[in-house]
């Protein structure tokens, strides 16, 4: 290690924690900043001035540990560096950096904490800081929950102008001129006399004193990046085929593999006969793992032939094999025993139903495939010095240690290097394919192996979205909603991922409920209840996981007691609910449009909200009955994210949002039957096209001061916008998705 | 076997069943063509073979017909097609990866209908499937390069 290195790993202890402010007594240990991974790769003339900003002589790295699935998180997370650091983004490199503990996730642990995103009272700001003090201990570093943007909004405009001002004290220990007296720009700082020294020039300079941790962040009125339409930084290399994504790896002396492992998830192989198999051309090598076996060959098809041509006895599924049995196991869990959750107990409902027969209504939600486009894949190398592991994940810490625990390495030799996602939707939170990958690794004597999953293998082993149940009770009373009792039953995806990952899931599982519990209606008797049916098949989250299920729930049963109230859906929704934000979104999608305005026969309108993820969004969905089915004709929506920061990307993701949430709803599904999913390729797992695709109008609202992530929101108010609308154009009410069982559509 | 891609002619020894996308993929390295189903349901893998867009996954090697253009060979980041440009014009762009498909057969429907109409557009990319829901983008961006290039045939 250099000199300057090691000066710096003693004195550059710079992590979050100034950025985060305040103490919670007891925890202030773990509350020390981590140390800035990059110190200990230095070489003379480096400096990395955060654990987000890399100098060298011959450019300039901004580190984004939030890994890019297509909801442009790189771009974005440099975008917010760059802000402060004043460089342009196409002359700096952008890297996702190492593993480490140092790129906790702040914000994932402020969203697990039991209050709802509208709560900004002593005690849930209180305990949101306390959850802080766990994430970092254990350095989760993940990408999810739509908590890029809240977890980088501050942390990363403070690295970049921590960074700046110390190139700015560097230049000042090279100059003797006042750092008070430089200014910045694009990659240098300015003298008063015009004169520039780039950054890339003060890098020694840099590392051989403290950094300068007292910085202000500039005002908006300031900022010459954010809130301005970016060119995305990955998007000329997507627009010519030449952005490599991890399926696109290709090394030197690289075998390209294939498996297959039972598709009855979990189950275990209990024969297998390669004969065929291994007299195939190209094929090197046969190899049992876990659950299956997979084939070594020089090419990713000759591999595919090859493992289909083995012949494999299966073993049982650890799950119950058809789907009755899956929902009936839902249907039993409403029961008291199973009650996990009922954080929202406002009134009294028992009283209120003691006195009117209630409105009852009970939904249903299905298992659903993540299946981004590129299928899951994964390269690794295994030497007895290291491993190399080459993939796209959202949980690169985990992957350190999974693949450590099956070669035997240490941790620390175990070099994860993240690709570009092609897609995830909350995939690329599990890590199977690493670790069959790995497996294969081991036997293929210091090559690496390219473990490619086909389609239908991927599919087979999904870890789906929990499969939901609910059940509502209601009353109204002069043209008012006045009582609301939602129950909602399924087994706990946080245990199910949790349990993978080797983590304590202990306490309710607010996903549950999320998207219903903590929904601000100010409804007299109002109750939601979680109840934790068994663990079924595997499952993990899916684009805004409980609120997926539970924002179609919820909203759904909440217009059919606005209906029978008599009241109009816009107004009544906007009369109960207490919450300036989210009553900003319900007008303005109101407002787009021209709620109130007469329909034609045959078409109707319909409005949802949901918060999830801290953000309210509003949608109101136009449809038309056509001789060929429903046609989907317009949608608005409108957003509360505090700050667009890139209103391109934020247009991009809420429209996918939208499109995710609508093609889920009407045509697809994962069942089981003999234990194995029956989806297995877009034929069977159809999603929305070109020609079903609605125009989308798209508002951004920024009134509020917390800033937020907007991958997931839109997702949970368009399936219920979409069954209100329906129902208001036909008067036939949908209650189970995939609606396309019950109706049809264009 | 002879093949020409992009322009350059190729000699390889292989079987006649390989799908053409594996070809192109891990026998000479064109990733930009991309395996998303392996069953024509994705549209990802879209190439040319003569000017029209085929679905390469469903090409065995040795039926291909004509010479083949790839992503690769439309255009390039220094040299963009109309469509590419009109597709960084629009950003749209998610996780890309169904991308190059969409631009394949977005050039090879404005090859033969220079003015598409919404039905057209609805037509021509209806098989190609796009997860992140960039649909309303592709629709756009498909009528800006039509523009473009009619401004350059005037």
């Amino acid at each position: 290690m250099s000199r300057a290195a090691k000066i710096a790993r003693r004195t550059f202890l710079i992590g979050s924690a100034a950025v985060a402010g305040g103490v919670a007594f007891g925890v202030i240990l773990y509350r020390r900043p981590h140390e800035n991974p990059l110190l200990g790769k230095l070489d003379t003339g480096q400096a990395a001035l955060t654990p987000y900003v890399l100098i060298k002589p011959d450019g300039i790295t901004l580190i984004t540990p939030r890994v890019d699935l297509g909801q442009g998180a790189y771009h974005l997370q440099a975008a917010l560096i760059a802000e402060e650091l004043d460089v342009a983004l196409d002359r700096v490199s952008v890297d996702p950096g190492p593993p480490d503990p140092a790129y906790y996730n702040t914000a994932l642990a402020a969203d697990a904490a039991p209050f709802p995103a509208t709560d900004d009272g002593f005690l849930a700001q209180t305990t949101r800081a306390v959850m802080d003090a766990p994430m970092k201990f254990m350095g989760i570093q993940i990408t999810g929950g739509s908590t890029t943007v809240p977890d980088a909004w501050t942390k990363l405009r403070h690295a970049g102008a921590v960074a700046r001002e110390t190139l700015k004290a560097a230049a000042e220990a090279q100059t003797g001129t006042q750092r008070s007296a430089m200014t910045t720009e694009n990659g240098a700082v300015i003298l008063p006399d015009g004169s520039r020294l780039p950054y890339t020039d003060l890098a020694t300079q840099a590392a051989r004193i403290p950094p300068v941790t007292d910085v202000t962040l500039r005002a908006p009125s300031e900022w010459r990046l954010i809130g301005k339409d970016m060119q995305r930084l990955d998007i000329v290399a997507k627009s010519t085929g030449t952005q490599e994504y991890g399926i696109d790896l290709l090394l030197d002396d690289m075998l390209y593999a294939a498996v297959r492992t039972n598709p009855r998830q979990g189950g275990a192989m209990m024969a297998h006969d390669a004969t065929d198999a291994k007299t195939m051309r190209g094929v090197q090598q046969i190899v049992p793992i876990t659950g299956g076996v997979g084939v070594l060959a020089d090419n990713s098809w000759r591999a595919m032939q090859a493992v289909r041509a083995i012949k494999i006895d299966w073993g049982p599924a650890p799950y119950p094999p058809e789907m009755d049995a899956h929902w009936q196991a839902l249907s039993d869990s409403f029961i008291d025993d199973r009650i996990d959750s009922r954080n929202r107990d406002d009134g009294d409902v028992e009283a209120a139903f003691a006195v009117d027969t209630p409105i009852t209504a009970e939904y249903r939600a299905p298992y659903l495939a993540h299946a981004p486009l590129e299928p899951v894949n994964a390269t690794v190398r295994v030497t007895p010095e290291r491993v190399d592991v080459w993939t796209a994940t959202q949980i690169p810490r985990f992957v350190q240690t999974h693949v450590a625990d099956i070669t035997g390495h240490d941790r620390d030799a175990v070099h994860v290097h993240v690709l570009m996602a092609g897609g995830s939707f909350g995939h690329r939170l599990e890590d199977l394919v690493v670790r069959q990958a790995t497996e294969l690794a081991l036997a293929a004597a210091g090559r690496p192996v390219k473990l490619t999953l086909s389609r239908e293998e991927d599919m087979a082993h999904d870890y789906p979205r929990q499969i939901a149940m609910a059940r509502g009770r209601g009353a109204v009373a002069d043209g008012r909603v006045v009582a609301c009792d939602l129950g909602i039953a399924m087994p706990s995806v946080l245990a199910s991922q949790m349990g993978r990952l080797g983590l304590p899931a202990m306490g309710p599982d607010l996903q549950i409920v999320a998207g219903a519990w903590d929904q601000p209606f100010a409804i007299p008797d109002y109750r939601v209840t979680g109840y934790r049916a068994p663990a079924l098949a595997p499952i993990s989250s899916w684009r805004s996981v409980g609120a997926s299920t539970n924002g179609f729930f919820h909203d759904s049963f909440l217009d059919e007691l606005i209906h029978a109230a008599g009241a109009d859906p816009l107004e009544e929704r906007l009369r109960l609910c207490h919450h300036a934000p989210s009553r900003s979104v319900l007008e303005a999608v109101g407002e787009m449009s021209g709620w109130g305005t007469p329909m034609p026969e045959g078409r109707g309108r319909g409005v949802a909200y949901c918060l999830s993820f801290g953000v309210p969004c509003a949608e109101v969905v136009e449809v038309t009955a056509t001789e060929n089915g429903i046609r989907i004709d317009a949608v608005f929506v409108a957003a509360e994210v505090g700050r667009v920061i890139d209103p391109v990307n934020f247009e991009n993701q809420v429209q996918g949002g939208v499109i995710w949430g609508l093609g889920h709803a009407i045509m697809a599904e994962t069942t089981f039957a003999d234990g194995q999913t029956e989806q297995r390729n877009f034929d069977s797992f159809p999603f929305l096209r070109q020609y079903q695709c609605p125009a989308i109008t798209v508002r951004g609202l920024e009134n509020d001061t917390a800033v937020r992530g907007i991958g997931e929101p839109p997702v949970p108010p368009a399936a219920p916008a979409l069954a209100n609308a329906i129902f208001n154009a036909i008067g036939q009410r949908l209650r189970e998705m995939p609606f396309n069982r019950h109706i049809d559509f264009v | 076997m002879k093949l020409t891609i992009d322009g350059t002619d190729h000699d390889l020894d292989i079987e006649a069943e390989m799908p053409l996308l594996w070809v192109l993929r891990d026998e000479l390295g064109l990733t930009g063509v991309k395996y998303g189903c392996g069953i024509a349901q994705c549209g990802a893998c879209t190439v040319h073979i003569d000017g029209q867009a085929v679905r390469s996954c469903q090409v065995a090697v040795g039926d291909v017909w004509g010479a083949v253009t790839t992503i690769h060979g439309l255009g390039d980041p220094e040299a963009l097609h109309a469509v590419q440009a009109a597709w960084i014009a629009h950003q749209v762009a998610q996780c890309g990866y169904c991308q190059s498909g969409q631009i394949m057969q977005a050039a090879a429907l404005l090859a033969t209908t220079p003015a598409p109409t919404d039905a057209d557009i609805d037509d021509a990319l209806s098989g190609n499937l796009c997860r992140c829901g960039t649909y309303p983008r592709i629709r756009a961006a498909v009528k800006s390069a039509a523009t473009t290039l009619a401004e350059a045939r005037e």
